[in-house]
């Protein structure tokens, strides 16, 4: 019995790690990105409380109860303390990155603003774009349609 | 294929931790440091909360390293966002204001008790904190007008941060170990007990409360500045 518990708590600890991670990798909307980290790190913090669970135990609190209960481990209830605050501080230093991107770039696309970056940085160096989509590197051949060429070049940011 | 390979690593990590978690005994877990800990912790530390004997006394070491590691998510934050004009919008409608004005002492009051009974009951610093930072983000929302800057923020969180290290120091002073409790231990389950350890969740509490509405107060103007 105890067993089947655990197992159903330890799997949905884990779960969780697992979609937060799978979105992480998958998601190509950086908002999503910085979620699916907060859901990970729920995984993870289910995962370390679980770990020092004990059954009929009451909080590690001396307070009023008689002392041969059994108490739960005090020590991963410490360290998920400290890690969610952790998480908070990274949560927010992730998401004021997002915000900058969002005014840089206008988009919350990852794919589009490392476009978009690679882009700024080639103008500010100087140098055209030694490979892109629109305008691959050696002969074409044949040249493309000119709106394609104008919409390409003035697409590419606001 | 991205997408193939992220799955198989999924799978594969999915069942390397059901592996390993199957193989605990749960509910019944081999705690040697905790009953350790839990024995001799009313003795050593003083503190009816076994938790934050364990935060502040026999971890504190780590919870300063953890308090650093939020100081320089605050402060990348700050650097990242930049101090932008600030574009302030009109105050809010009176219900917003009404309720800010309501919730604000109420605020004040639970987080400065669960910073205070950090020491005997569920919370802490570092819960009584971030409802501390609620608190002083409140006026903002309601009245960006009015709300002085986070100038003085920086002052609190700054003062602190520097008494949590300085009643370490007194501890090295004494010829005791880094951040060792100080002070009489007073009896367990009262307010005023535990020694210094009161004295150091307050300093975490008010440096928890200063970084977090600080950082809520930038992210706020910064989004006032874009829109």
């Amino acid at each position: 019995m105890s067993t089947l518990f655990g197992l159903i708590f330890f799997v949905g600890a884990i779960g969780l790690c697992v979609i937060g991670i799978a979105g992480i990798v998958l998601s190509r909307n950086l908002f999503r990105m910085v979620l699916a980290l907060a859901i990970a790190e729920a995984g993870a913090n289910l995962m370390l409380v679980l770990a020092g669970y004990r059954w009929d135990a009451v909080a590690p609190i001396l307070a009023g109860t008689p002392a041969t209960q059994p108490m739960v481990d005090p020590v991963p209830q410490a360290m998920v303390l400290t890690a969610i605050v952790i998480g908070v501080g990274v949560q927010a230093l992730a998401l004021s990155l997002v915000i900058r991107v969002k005014q840089r770039y206008a988009t919350l696309d990852m794919r589009e603003a490392r476009q978009r970056m690679q882009d700024d940085l080639d103008r500010e160096a100087g140098i055209t774009p030694s490979r892109s989509q629109e305008q691959p590197a050696g002969e074409r051949p044949l040249p493309p349609p000119s709106h394609v060429a104008v919409e390409a070049a003035g697409g590419g940011h606001d | 294929m991205r997408n193939l390979a992220t799955l198989l690593f999924l799978g594969g990590l999915a069942f390397l931790l059901i592996v390993i978690t199957g193989s605990l005994d749960f509910g019944n877990p081999p705690m040697r440091i905790g009953e350790a800990i839990q024995q001799d912790a009313p003795a050593q530390v003083g503190a009816a909360n076994i938790v934050t004997a364990v935060v502040l006394g026999y971890r504190g070491l780590d919870t300063l390293g953890e308090l650093s590691i939020l100081f320089a998510a605050a402060t990348a934050g700050g650097l990242v966002l930049g101090s932008l004009p600030a574009r302030r919008r009109p105050d809010a409608g009176f219900v917003l204001r009404a309720g800010s004005d309501l919730m604000f002492p109420l605020l004040m009051v639970a987080g400065l008790y669960i910073v205070i009974h950090g020491h005997l009951s569920p919370g802490g610093g570092f819960q009584g904190g971030v409802i501390l930072a609620a608190a002083f983000f409140l006026p903002l929302l309601a009245r960006p007008q009015s709300t002085p800057g986070h100038g003085w923020l920086t002052v609190i969180e700054g003062l602190s941060g520097a008494a949590f290290i300085a009643i370490g120091l007194a501890a090295l002073y004494g010829g005791q170990a880094f951040l060792t409790p100080l002070l009489d231990k007073g009896t367990l389950g009262e307010l005023v007990s535990g020694g210094t350890l009161p004295l150091l969740y307050l300093a975490v509490g008010l440096k928890v409360g200063a970084e977090l509405s600080g950082l809520l107060m930038r992210l706020a103007e910064d989004e006032e500045a874009t829109s």
